[in-house]
């Protein structure tokens, strides 16, 4: 590893808005929470909650999503293009859900 | 991926046009470079999104419409498997995050180590899920192979609560296998293809050619695994744990 000058490291480092690089503390924090929310969800599917049970289930899932794409896919850390992708890809799935939904409910729902 | 092909320019020298032999000429800056490629990958990952997507909403219907199947479906999976599996992603997405920033480090033995365990955890879960996979087959539950609905039209000894299904419902769980073997089967080889890929990038990382400064390949294969990752996540609590309280 040669020395860097100053120039150099900022034409070369990741990303200017980048400026502390994401240490190991931060993802060993996050991916311990993970694991706990892991086996919250398989232990929570043990009891009795009704229709409930998909919804803290998948609500379960979305946090971990969550967790996942902020810090890990470093996007917490990223430029505004980038952030606006993300929550670009995420209303367009939401469209194909709901708007799928739509269709299917508004019609013969269940008339297999 | 960065491309072998660099334009080579022999006539001027070193001082007249500084700067990293992996910058493209095509970018001002790396880091215009790098932000465009991280670009690229997001809108690469939200195609994927939409194409999971799809066998989601799938799912969301044909789980309203036939939900005494696909409780019967999803009593035959093993929830230990389904956890651990959860477990393994979950680490390798930790071993992957650690390789960036061995990358962003400059640390080239850390690099590889990372990846090598990321590789390690991948496998692990591809084998499990072969495990799985070939337990359907024995027990005659792959729609279009060897499915027979023997086992839903009589009680299942593990779920004493759950009634047989009448046969026109039993038929239904053709429904939901045929789902889980769609959904795990299309993440099991978005897993196999992150694998190859991660074979490529230790080789290339075993060179030196990302802890120079050029992380971005590091970076978006991340992204990518952390990706597939997070498709697990949700495929996880929707196949194995449907009304597991009994």
């Amino acid at each position: 590893m040669s020395e860097l000058s100053q120039k150099e490291i900022l034409d070369t480092e990741p990303t200017h808005h980048e400026e502390h690089i994401v240490g190991p503390k931060v993802y060993l924090v996050i991916g311990s929470s993970l694991l706990v929310l892991t086996a919250a969800t398989t232990a929570i599917s043990y009891l009795e909650l009704g229709v409930f049970n998909a919804v803290v289930a998948l609500g379960i899932a979305c946090i971990k999503a969550t967790l996942v794409i902020l810090f890990f896919m470093h996007v917490k850390y990223s430029s505004k293009l980038t952030k606006l992708t993300v929550a670009a890809g995420i209303f367009t799935f939401f469209v194909l859900i709901t708007m799928t939904m739509t269709d299917y409910i508004s019609r013969a729902w269940g008339l297999w | 991926m960065d491309s072998q092909a660099i334009a080579t320019h022999p006539e001027h020298e070193e001082t007249a046009h500084e700067h990293p032999p992996f910058l493209r000429h095509h970018f001002a800056t790396v880091e215009q470079q790098r932000e465009t490629a991280t670009f690229g990958m997001w809108l690469f990952l939200l195609t994927e999104i939409m194409f999971f997507g799809g066998m989601f909403c799938a799912y969301l219907i044909y789980r309203n419409w036939y939900y005494p199947a696909f409780v019967a479906g999803s009593h035959q999976l093993s929830i230990v498997l389904g956890t651990v599996n959860t477990a393994v992603l979950i680490c390798s997405s930790f071993t992957m995050a650690m390789g960036v920033h061995s990358a962003e480090t400059r640390n080239r033995k850390a690099l590889i180590t990372w990846l090598l365990l990321t590789i390690v955890l991948g496998c692990v879960f591809l084998g499990i899920k072969a495990d799985e996979y070939h337990e359907k087959w024995e027990k005659h539950h792959v729609p279009g192979l060897n499915f027979s609905v023997h086992d839903f039209v009589r009680e299942n000894p593990a779920y004493p609560d759950d009634k047989p299904l009448p046969l026109d419902m039993a038929d239904k769980t053709q429904v939901y296998f045929s789902l889980y073997f769609a959904m795990t089967g299309m993440h099991a080889l978005h897993m196999i293809i992150g694998v190859s890929l991660l074979i490529i990038l230790v080789a290339r990382a075993w060179t030196g050619a990302y802890t120079e400064g050029h992380v971005a390949p590091i970076e978006n294969f991340g992204l990518y695994w952390h990706f597939v990752d997070i498709v697990w996540i949700f495929l996880f609590p929707l196949l194995y744990l449907i009304s597991r309280h009994q």
